[in-house]
């Protein structure tokens, strides 16, 4: 008993790097569970069951929202210069492709979404 | 959670996210919600923690300082991986929003509790607060150079028009997004909470021995539920963490 403790003791330098390590491990493990962070594409995907279900959250989120935002803009532009449908007609299709191309950078590898 | 209110055989789910008064009398003259209420003991339970927990400033910590150093450590190294170096000047930042959210999502799962993250006001002035701080880091380290993130180097000169406005739109879009999800998430679990508890009631009103024996079906129901909310408090507080961190580093490096 008191042998071990010494022991502890004399390794106390290597036992916090120890415990950072296996904490590093379980944050990877829980960014690749959130879709966040993709080092390796091939084992990220299946590796949480959880993921399928928070990704097309996710997904079903970005698309929307991006969608609100052109929306709320085009409709305001043509509340106040009174061009009805102009910039809502406009801003639509604008958001639906900004709104794919959130949903892009979520599912796309990180080397690959043009900007890193 | 809810307060239980089945009137009649009608389900009132959104009834626990209206707003009343907190602190009686004197918090009705000021308009103290009991939003803020929650708001106040989220803060105090975060320094709370800090303080009480490293009390001791022991070498081999205990439950509490372990708790305390735990979330110092889990924050600060998503800061620094997300962000890199320059992490470490907005750890103060992560570190307040990550705890806030968290408390406001655990405490809100204690009965008769408010739960603060529930109402888009809440976490829509978090969602600004945080894509007006990125923007104002961008423009501070890059100064005009920050517009370049607005069309990606290498592509053709003659789509700008179509790509520069489809990228404001999703850089505007981040705050829609992100404090539609915690919002949504939130008010979802507590209004599972509130239909699956006032299915018991009543079971319990109308069919009387038999129905207290069915009551027990949603009541195993909301058990589960409640360590599924549990995760979702968690998840949500580190999604909003970490998204933050990840804009972060795209206004730190911008491409």
């Amino acid at each position: 008993m008191v042998d071990g403790e010494g022991k502890d003791e004399g390794q106390a330098g290597g036992d916090p790097r120890h415990a950072s390590a296996s904490f590093e491990a379980r944050l990877a493990a829980a960014r690749v569970r959130q879709g966040l962070d993709r080092p390796e594409p091939s084992s990220a995907k299946s590796a949480m069951p959880m993921s399928p279900i928070g990704l097309g959250l996710r997904v079903g989120v970005e698309l929307v929202s991006a969608l609100a935002v052109a929306v709320a803009i085009g409709y305001g532009l043509d509340r106040w210069l009174h061009t009805r449908p102009l910039f809502l007609a406009v801003f639509v299709p604008l958001g639906g492709a900004a709104g794919v191309m959130n949903v892009w950078r979520l599912v796309a590898p990180r080397g690959s979404r043009g900007r890193r | 959670m809810a307060v239980l209110a089945a009137e009649g055989s009608t389900i009132d789910a959104l009834g626990q996210f209206r707003l009343g008064h907190g602190l009686g009398e004197v918090g009705g003259s000021v308009n103290f919600t009991n939003a803020n209420e929650i708001m106040l003991l989220a803060g105090a339970v975060i320094l709370g923690l800090l303080f009480f927990g490293m009390k001791p400033r022991a070498i081999v910590p205990g439950r509490l300082q372990a708790l305390a150093e735990y979330l110092y450590d889990f924050i600060y190294n998503m800061c620094v991986d997300q962000i890199g170096e320059e992490g470490k000047r907005f750890f103060p930042f992560i570190f307040t929003l990550f705890t806030f959210i968290l408390m406001g999502n655990l405490l809100g799962l204690f009965p008769y509790f408010f739960t603060f993250t529930s109402h888009l006001v809440v976490t829509g002035a978090l969602a600004i607060l945080v894509i007006v701080l990125v923007t104002l880091v961008a423009l501070r380290i890059h100064g005009l150079h920050f517009f370049s993130y607005f069309f990606p180097a290498g592509a053709p000169k003659l789509l700008a028009p179509l790509i520069i406005p489809i990228e404001i739109l999703s850089y505007l879009s981040r705050p829609v997004s992100l404090s539609i999800r915690l919002f949504a998430n939130m008010t979802a679990g507590h209004v599972m909470f509130e239909v699956f508890a006032t299915f018991m009631l009543m079971l319990a009103g109308a069919l009387g021995a038999l129905g207290y024996a069915l009551a027990l079906g949603p009541l195993v129901l909301n058990i589960a539920l409640m360590g599924f909310e549990l995760l979702v408090a968690f998840l949500q507080a580190y999604v909003f963490a970490i998204l933050t961190c990840i804009y972060l580093h795209d206004a730190v490096h911008l491409h």
